[in-house]
């Protein structure tokens, strides 16, 4: 039997709120197809008092369990507080192996405090019992943090429900920069700009995103703190600074650059000092990014003649060629623990996205779209966003890393791009 | 600077105008005033703009100096034979105005990722560069940058789009 309480300050999250300017309206809209290998059937039981906050805690829940694909949600009409005695074989009659119950009551400083309990009804043990001290602006993400929980204790792999997604949206003649929830709620905007943005990448802490704006009338590398809003202007070298990766210990850049020539792969101190070539090829390398290590650099390189994907080491030497399939293979991303490289790879005439097991060198596609672009791993390695096209519009999806669970995310006004996935936020 | 800012004055008083006679049409109780500003202004703006074509074959619409993209073939990162005739035109005119400074902006169509695409117009943007600089043009005079797919000037996704917007254009600062 396990149990566990916590209470969570969120109160930092809110600081990060309030500090982006106008929350926009546009939200994403959500589309699911597809279902896990197996499903857990799990119970969420309506949490007494919910109704007098914001948004109801146990919807938000039941719609990022379902979303994952690897629940069964076990339909009830019940309300058990979090004091509720369970009747564990009624829940496990009902088909669940699992039941989440909780309570909200609001205080006297306006928060409200969440309750809630997780059990296992087939061992008749309790799994976690977890109590949050929530503003109401922050309910939503009291909610994920509940999915997250749940998620972790059930599968043993940690939650993505409560980490963020960036993207650049396009309506009209302005770009923004937007962050929003990873399902899409809770839309705020980070940067307005009437010239493009692209290749938004977050700092490993979560505080910071690197981008490409082009408002100085050339590509040039920005970061931004997403809680000061302070902007730094750490790339604008002569020609071209694009392709923005964190290495893992947040203190530099891998930066493609054009300062020498055609563009070319170079690190830089996270505060735009101490610019270093890392790559000379008498072509083009761009996109780099970071092995989990920090010691190994994957990036894409016309070397050879179309793109294909290479790594080097973070000091040089000689690269070594990754992808071998098709003649066109871009933009590497790896996943959190490093087995995995996710791509693009053009293939008869459509650009799709790939995963690569570094481990046995087995390729899989994950879209059957033929537009799609930007691939960025969850924080936990089990789902990819990428960008695509559907119904002629740019648009996000998301794909578990088994191929087996697709989701599409629309934007209601203009498009939607870049996407980059958020780390974790303790 | 000197004949770009002279340029942007008759630009300017030509909307002047524009916005004074519709002004003129709207409002009845100013006409006279606006009227004589309006005309004015137009006529000394005029005498510049006459002077300085004279003077600077880069405002001339009959130069070759007014062709200022460069198009290239898909996949194709060379310059045409063409289009060396106006490689030749801008090289010959920046070494006679050492003053004076280009960006080459490179541009791709639509089909591929973002940031390669960025370093594919890089490569147009480049091969414009390493030509003027061959031909004599100072490395201070001439800045390379890409616009990858970012900026088409070309919307859509067919074959005319595409062949457009397969481009490097020179651009005086």
């Amino acid at each position: 039997m396990i149990s566990t309480t916590r209470n969570l300050t969120i109160l930092a999250l809110a600081t990060m709120g309030l500090a982006f300017s106008s929350a926009s309206h546009a939200q994403l809209r959500l589309d699911i197809s597809g279902v896990g290998a197996s499903q857990i059937p799990v119970a969420i039981a309506a949490f007494p008092g919910e109704e007098a906050a914001p948004q109801r805690i146990t919807s938000v829940v039941k719609d990022d369990l379902a979303r994952s694909g690897v629940f069964k949600l076990i339909d009830n009409d019940d309300a058990l507080s979090d004091s509720a005695v369970v009747n564990y074989g009624q829940w496990k009659n009902r088909g669940a192996d699992a039941l989440a119950i909780g309570g909200v009551q609001r205080l006297a400083d306006g928060r409200f405090d969440v309750r809630y309990r997780l059990f296992d009804t087939i061992k008749s043990s309790q799994l976690s019992a977890l109590s949050f001290g929530s503003q109401p602006q922050l309910i939503r993400q009291t909610a994920h943090k509940i999915a997250d929980d749940i998620y972790q204790k059930l599968t043993g792999i940690p939650g993505i429900f409560s980490t963020r997604i960036a993207y650049i949206s396009r309506s009209g003649r302005e770009y923004r920069l937007e962050i929003a929830d990873a399902d899409g709620d809770g839309v705020q905007v980070a940067l307005r700009s009437s010239e493009p943005i692209i290749s938004p990448v977050w700092s490993p802490d979560g505080s910071k995103l690197a981008y490409v704006s082009f408002e100085a009338k050339k590509p040039v590398i920005f970061t931004q703190n997403l809680i000061t809003r302070e902007r730094k202007l750490v790339a604008n070298f002569k020609g071209s600074n694009s392709a923005p990766a964190w290495s893992p210990d947040g203190t530099h850049l891998a930066v493609a650059l054009t300062r020498d020539g055609l563009t070319q792969i170079y690190m830089i101190n996270a505060d735009g000092n101490g610019v270093r070539r890392v790559t000379s090829s008498a072509g083009i390398d761009t996109e780099p990014r970071f092995s989990p290590d920090g010691n190994t650099i994957y990036f894409t390189s016309d070397r050879s003649g179309g793109p294909q994907i290479y790594k080097v080491g973070i000091n040089g030497g000689e690269p070594q060629r990754v992808t071998f399939n098709g003649s066109y293979n871009i933009s590497p991303r790896i996943s959190p623990d490093g087995s995995l490289l996710a791509f693009i790879s053009r293939r008869e005439g459509k650009f799709q996205l790939y995963t690569l097991d570094l481990t046995n060198g087995q390729e899989l596609r994950l879209s059957d779209t033929a537009k799609d672009e930007s691939p960025s791993f969850a924080p936990n390695g089990k789902y990819i966003i990428y960008a695509t096209e559907s119904a002629r519009r740019a648009a996000l999806a998301v794909v578990s890393t088994d191929g087996r669970i697709k989701q599409s995310l629309f934007i209601q006004t203009g498009d939607a791009r870049e996407p980059a996935w958020g780390p974790f936020i303790k | 600077m000197r004949t770009l800012s002279s340029f942007a004055i008759v630009l300017s008083a030509a909307m002047l105008l524009a916005a004074c006679s519709s002004t003129k049409l709207d409002d009845k109780n100013a006409p006279v005033e606006n009227h004589a500003m309006g005309t004015n202004t137009g006529a000394d703006a005029n005498a510049v703009a006459n002077n300085d074509a004279n003077a600077d074959p880069l405002n001339d619409p009959q130069s070759i100096l007014s062709k200022r993209s460069i198009y290239f073939d898909y996949d194709s990162y060379s310059i045409k034979e063409e289009f060396r005739s106006v490689v030749e035109a801008h090289a010959k005119y920046l070494n006679a105005h050492k003053d004076r400074k280009i960006i080459i902006q490179g541009n791709t169509d639509d089909r591929g990722g973002t940031e390669y695409n960025l370093a594919l117009g890089q490569k147009r943007a480049e091969a414009v560069r390493k030509a003027l600089v061959l031909l004599g043009v100072s490395d201070e005079q001439v800045e390379a940058v890409s616009f990858g797919k970012e900026k088409p000037k070309a919307l859509g996704s067919d074959e005319t789009a595409w062949t457009e917007n397969r481009r490097a254009d020179i651009a005086y600062q």
